[in-house]
């Protein structure tokens, strides 16, 4: 897999739509942070001992892709540029503490896009799995199973009483961040969203808007999280996560349900206009493209339309994306007008399900 | 544009004082702005207060742990001795600097991942090969517990028969760290 084809590749796996719960539930993520022992954390590291994490990690990439069957392509940050790095980022295969000093980052991606190790991110490992719909089990056993490979040949800082040590004290213990981005129009427009702010800090969960903050929160696309790492076991917290989103999804669908009810009219209206507009349009904006987006994809989960590709809310995602497009002209000096001609473009090619 | 009052740093507080002679409008520095009592609004924090941000606040307040140390006259001034990061360091930036920080600064915080945490005890995944017997010690710990509570609710049948597990893995890691001790 080569760079070029990571950086324009238009499917993302883990976006497909299809699985448990795929209505409401569009991936689910686990993230463990490990560290190498004596080697100071990367904040504090110099190039050297970067450079010795970098290698270390390197080392162990045939094993990992023995013991995965997966094949793993090395993007090295120094060498991307920064268009480049943040086509990464909007592909959620990066994270923005790569790119800010760039140099002896390297992103570990497996073949089917599903895996990412990140090194030298915050801490000197962080293993990344991703799966579509809600599916927290396949990520966490992948994490695992990736997790016992490097640590049979890497010595990882461990603490009998802390557990494993990360840069961040928010990470410590199990260094598990578990994520689920979930699309609540149900919730947002009958104002209910609000609601699950507030309870979701109560079970040691955070949520935040996935683009945008508060009132611009774009697509109503929200990302939930949890917040502890500590005094409880891996798949204890991944339960506590899992309950939580079985709730909202639930609440979601009852949101959705009354909208159909009792806005039946209005509903069809606004879900068709949407489709009108991402069809025949041709500027389109990021904020608005998502708007819409989330208008189809309640109307097709709504059965309230057929659209020629069911699969494409996933894809015309990733082309809303301003820097996946300027990425996509190899032009990185476009104008704002340039940028929504092109976006407007790519939607109409992937609403109908055309390369 | 320059400060109205000292001339030599940018300008960046506006304000409009309206007084008995009238309006008057002065751009500030914020050193001067500062001068000008408290109902001057603060710097703007960034729109995004970062969880790093957050933490730094709370590792500057004194815990408990380090009144003691003063009280006791214990010099406060630790370094990590692998990296070199003091824990004044961390205070700035709110992230450790090394996996042995962990062991120099470990009084100073434990308090610190109860307040985050609600705990600064670890109970999951284990790496088998770091992590030496510790598996076992978990596993004894963890049984002991429950072997207080039935003796506590009286059951003392399901007592006994955890005593005895607890007993027998006892066994298995003394066994154990005297193996490795004739290695």
């Amino acid at each position: 897999m080569s760079k070029d084809e990571v950086m324009k590749e238009r499917h993302l796996s883990w976006l497909s739509g299809e699985g448990q719960d795929g209505d409401v539930v569009l991936m689910s993520r686990v993230r463990l942070a490990r560290n190498l022992k004596q080697l100071p954390f990367p904040s504090r590291a110099d190039f050297s001992q970067l450079l010795a994490v970098r290698t270390q990690v390197e080392q162990i990439v045939p094993s990992l892709s023995q013991g995965l069957e997966v094949e793993f392509a090395g993007l090295n940050m120094e060498e991307l540029t920064p268009l480049e790095r943040s086509v990464l980022i909007e592909k959620q295969l990066a994270t923005p503490a790569l790119m800010k000093n760039p140099q002896h980052r390297e992103v570990l991606l497996a073949e089917d896009g599903q895996v990412s190790l990140m090194v030298n991110e915050d801490d000197h490992l962080r293993i990344q799995c991703l799966s579509p719909a809600f599916d927290l089990d396949t990520p966490l056993k992948k994490a695992f199973a990736i997790d016992d490979i490097i640590e049979s040949q890497l010595d990882i800082a461990f603490d009998e009483k802390m557990g494993y040590l990360t840069a961040v004290p928010t990470n410590l213990g199990t260094g598990l961040r578990a994520s689920v981005v979930l699309h609540l129009p149900g919730l947002v427009f009958t104002k209910n969203i609000g609601s699950v702010e507030t309870i979701a800090p109560q079970l040691g969960l955070s949520i935040h808007s996935l683009y945008g903050e508060g009132q611009e929160a774009g697509g109503c696309l929200y990302e939930i999280t949890n917040q502890l790492t500590m005094g409880f076991s891996e798949q204890a917290l991944v339960e506590n996560l899992k309950s939580a989103v079985r709730e909202v999804v639930a609440h979601e669908r009852k949101a959705r349900k009354a909208l159909a009810l009792y806005m039946k009219d209005r509903l069809e209206d606004e879900v068709w206009r949407a489709y009108g507009t991402l069809r025949y349009a041709r500027l389109l904006t990021e904020k608005e493209t998502l708007e819409l987006l989330s208008w189809v994809r309640l109307g097709m989960n709504l059965r309230l339309m057929e659209v020629g590709n069911p699969d494409c809310f996933g894809d015309i995602l990733l082309v809303s994306r301003t820097h996946f497009l300027q990425n996509l002209a190899e032009n990185e000096n476009m104008s704002k007008n340039e940028i929504d001609r092109l976006r407007a473009e790519q939607v109409r090619k992937a609403l109908l399900g055309k390369e | 544009m320059l400060c109205d009052d000292c001339g030599r740093r940018e300008a960046v507080v506006h304000i409009v004082q309206i007084g008995p002679e009238g309006r008057k409008e002065k751009n500030l520095c914020e050193k001067c702005a500062a001068g000008y009592g408290e109902f001057m609004p603060e710097a703007q924090p960034k729109r995004n207060m970062s969880v790093d941000d957050f933490l730094k606040g709370m590792f500057r307040q004194p815990g408990e742990q380090e009144e003691k140390h003063r009280q006791e006259g214990e010099p406060l001034v630790l370094t990590c001795p692998n990296c070199g990061m003091s824990y004044a360091d961390f205070q700035q930036t709110g992230k450790i600097g090394c996996s042995v920080c962990y062991g120099t600064f470990r009084r100073q915080l434990e308090p610190l991942l109860r307040r985050i945490h609600g705990t600064s005890t670890h109970s999951g995944k284990i790496p088998r090969r770091s992590g030496g017997t510790l598996e076992l010690k978990q596993e004894i710990k963890r049984l002991r517990g429950e072997l207080k509570e039935k003796v506590a609710q009286e059951e003392y049948e399901e007592a006994a028969r955890l005593r005895d597990e607890v007993r027998a893995l006892e066994q298995k890691l003394s066994a154990k760290e005297g193996g490795e001790a004739h290695v």
